[in-house]
């Protein structure tokens, strides 16, 4: 091969492999996105069957059930317009309260419930998850509209 | 009155940054001796105020005095002495007042090590760093005073964040910020080449213990982060992937790029203007990952839209500090050259392979980090990217480069042979694959994946063993250990470093491979078993701690029906926040960790527990170690040590590098047509 080739090889497959490298990197982005749904929008069907996705707003005040293997808890998640039924097993972050922000991962089953595999609540007590904020200020904006 | 002291401190600071970020620069631009010569005192005068000034903050946070609005909000009377004096890094102002200061510590030491420098370089370094002190000191005394009064002044404090009242937090953010800081030192060199137009070897060997230096720092702040994660959060888990370990991650990929780049700079005179661009980033996404974390941004962007003047700062800030970087390099790295040739097959297309998968691998972290902000502040809708995209990207992304990590300390410099290559690593691949597949076996499963870890470890240290062995058999006569004893530290230290990559990656293989967890519910007296090892619910009592009460279970570790261990996981509920902490119990072993932690409490004194076994989870920490001491061990290298005095040797050196780089080139892979 002449110089002059085999620079230009090195250059082709450098160009390659980093296309190849981007290809990757932004399948993996595109298929591992997880969206956020606020209560009023799952309840209006927006959201997505048998795919993983986030909800988040305040944990209704008494909602809180725990089934009798002590590990898997039944609670409703609200944004004040809408609620959410939400199941989940395993121990539960440290601020997880009644009447607090929470944000839950999960998939949405055919009967309505939440099945979250991962609950959010972050490490301050005054701190509210943006995303359950979000979904508290869009329901009372709708609310606003509604009453005019 | 304390308070005011350390606020006219810092705005003398200000002054003398000012100085220290003009003067010399001109000075050395125009050849002005005593412009020039002001850069060393002007240094150690902004040293000595913002000491001043982090000695005022300090005392402020030990003697309780709540009109200082910073104390009032992170502290509180209970809090122990040693966790007062770990509150003044704390918040958002305080942690900015550490990295500057770090800032002048980092430029005294590079005003008194730099005595061998020529003194317009030390102007034109020191000159840079002063800037980039302006801009910090700057936005402390506009946006963030950590010295603002309260009035009325509060009667008690509102407590530190329960989660950072532990010794691993008193020591991380330092250990981190001293790593993202000392990168300054390599973006200053980077910045005072390209002013002056002068890059060579020598160039590279000043830069380059610099560099290691920083790097070890934030390897060693990152390993601390993570740990501390593990056993506090009580979630088990040691990467999250969360903004916040992402902020400190990214400048660690392209600084352990820098390094290699460095090396490469320093002994072949390649990678020229590649090297200059990687301190640019190391030290922009450094900044970057500074106000990341500290400027609320993470926790909501719209943080910017009640407090606009941080935000607008920041932003500006980075831009002119990245902007002005990137336009003096490109207007000026053409100046610096490409540097030495060197064939496809060689020790430095190796390297560079394993810089641009580097980068690769930062830039999909720094897109999965900020691509949720941009569409949230875009108002395009919430999304969340989660550990499953780092771990697609990363694992295919890291595989190559590993591969290339055992042939690259085998290879020649600037022309290798592939079949030779081949040739001499057949055992240590043979080797690798079988261990490989046999390993998981003896662990008791085999699984694909672990396999596949598992050789990428073995991979590197098969190579190892192959590289010394071959080194010492060209290394002359003499036994093993005076053979041993002859090799550099230098040479040592690389292979420490990559021996620590090894050990690490057997720790993830092993521990997401092996590892159980159970949440259960315990009555007292129930048992739990896992591992081997039976786990047996004695029922939890209070206990009070300094500034907290909780709730502290009993759990017995038995292993074939002997008591071995006893367990106290607490449930923390602290005084002054009311806020909830799981503490949970940890059994560290060499091969497995144990890891119990309370959840709730159930009726009649039952718990839900949560239980671990999680086999060689500690390598990961260990292997981390190894890197850092790795990066010591290079730093104390003879050639450094007899720098000082052996100036002729090093004037000998670089023009020896002169030499190979103007050989007749067989390829040029640069824009350069040779």
């Amino acid at each position: 091969m002449k110089p002059r080739h085999r620079k230009l090889a090195i250059i082709v497959s450098g160009v390659s492999a980093l296309g190849i490298a981007a290809a990757l990197v932004l399948n993996a982005f595109e298929s591992n996105m997880v969206f956020f749904f606020s209560p009023s929008q799952v309840a209006a069907n927006e959201a997505p069957r048998g795919k993983s996705f986030r909800i988040g707003g305040l944990v209704e005040e008494g909602s809180i059930k725990r089934q009798s293997d002590g590990v898997t808890v039944n609670f409703v998640v609200t944004d004040t317009a809408k609620v959410i039924p939400v199941v989940y097993t395993g121990i539960l972050p440290d601020l997880f309260k009644e009447g607090k922000g929470v944000v839950a991962q999960g998939k949405l089953s055919a009967d309505g419930v939440f099945r979250a595999d991962e609950v959010l609540a972050k490490h301050d007590e005054n701190y509210m998850p943006p995303e359950a904020a979000g979904a508290l200020e869009q329901a009372r904006i709708q609310k606003t509209v509604m009453t005019q | 009155m304390i308070p005011e002291l350390g606020n006219f401190a810092l705005i003398l600071a200000l002054l003398l940054a000012l100085t220290q970020g003009t003067l010399p620069i001109i000075g050395a631009a125009r050849g002005i001796p005593s412009w020039i010569a002001l850069a060393r005192p002007v240094v150690q005068g902004q040293f000595v105020f913002l000491a001043i000034a982090f000695g005022c903050l300090a005392y402020s946070f030990v003697n309780n005095d709540f009109s200082v609005m910073n104390v009032a909000r992170n502290s509180n009377s209970e809090l122990p002495i040693q966790y007062r004096i770990a509150a003044s890094w704390g918040s958002h102002e305080g942690s900015l007042l550490l990295w500057v200061f770090m800032l002048s510590a980092w430029s005294v030491a590079v005003s008194v090590f730099s005595r061998h420098l020529p003194d317009e370089m030390v102007a034109r370094v020191l000159g840079v760093m002063g800037l980039v002190s302006v801009g910090f000191i700057l936005f402390l005394l506009v946006t963030s005073n950590p010295f603002d009064r309260l009035l009325p002044a509060a009667l008690e404090g509102s407590d530190l964040n329960p989660l950072l009242q532990d010794p691993g937090m008193v020591i991380h953010p330092p250990m981190l910020y001293m790593g993202y800081v000392g990168f300054s030192v390599a973006f200053a060199f980077a910045i005072a080449a390209l002013l002056s137009g002068q890059m060579d070897a020598a160039w590279a060997r000043w830069s380059r213990p610099w560099t290691t230096v920083a790097w070890v720092f934030l390897t060693i702040g990152i390993m601390l982060g993570s740990w501390w994660a593990y056993y506090e959060l009580g979630w088990g888990g040691w990467w999250f992937w969360d903004p916040v370990e992402n902020a400190s991650f990214l400048p660690w990929l392209v600084g352990t790029a820098l390094v290699h780049s460095l090396a490469v700079t320093e002994k072949r005179g390649s990678f020229k203007s590649w090297t200059v661009l990687l301190a640019i980033c190391a030290f922009s996404l450094s900044l970057l990952g500074t106000f990341l974390v500290r400027s609320g941004v993470l926790t909501s962007v719209h943080a910017f839209a009640t407090d606009p003047a941080r935000g607008i700062f920041i932003l500006a800030f980075l831009v002119i500090v990245i902007g002005s970087s990137l336009l003096l390099f490109a207007w000026r790295a053409p100046k610096v050259g490409l540097g030495g040739k060197f064939d496809l097959v060689s020790r430095e297309s190796m390297l560079l392979a394993n810089n641009l998968l580097l980068m690769v691998a930062a830039g999909s972290v720094l897109l999965g980090t900020l691509y949720p902000l941009i569409m949230d502040s875009l108002d395009l809708g919430k999304i969340s990217v989660g550990p499953p995209y780092f771990e697609a990207v990363f694992v295919p992304l890291m595989t190559p480069a590993i591969f290339l990590m055992g042939l690259g300390p085998l290879a020649r410099w600037k022309q290798a042979s592939l079949p030779e290559l081949m040739l001499r690593l057949r055992w240590a691949f043979g080797v690798s694959v079988v261990t490989a597949l046999l390993m998981p076996f003896v662990m008791g499963e085999w699984k694909p994946l672990v396999s596949f870890g598992l050789l990428l470890a073995f991979w590197i240290i098969a190579t190892i063993f192959v590289s010394i062995r071959q080194r010492l058999h060209n290394s002359g006569q003499g036994g093993l250990f005076t053979k041993l004893a002859r090799q550099s530290r230098s040479y040592y230290s690389m292979h420490l470093a990559h021996l620590g990559i090894a050990v690490f990656i057997i720790g993830v293989t092993l521990v997401n491979g092996y590892e159980t967890e159970k949440d259960v519910r315990m009555e007292i007296g129930s048992t739990v078993t896992m591992g081997g090892y039976t786990f047996r619910f004695n029922g939890a009592s209070p206990v009070s701690g300094p500034n907290y009460q909780a709730m502290r279970g009993d759990i017995d570790v038995l292993r074939n029906g002997e008591k071995i261990r006893v367990m106290q996981p607490e449930k923390r509920t602290y005084n002054a926040s009311g806020m909830a902490m799981t503490e949970p119990a940890i059994d560290t072993g060499f091969l497995r960790d144990l890891y119990v932690a309370m959840g709730e409490p159930l009726e009649d004194g039952a718990w839900v527990v949560r239980v671990y076994h999680k086999p060689f989870v500690d390598w990961i920490w260990f292997g981390c170690l190894l890197m850092a001491f790795g990066g010591i061990l290079a730093v104390t290298d003879r050639r450094y040590r007899l720098k000082v005095h052996n100036k002729h040797a090093e004037n000998a050196t670089v023009a020896d590098d002169k030499r190979v780089a103007s050989n007749p080139p067989r390829l040029s892979t640069g824009g350069k047509k040779a």
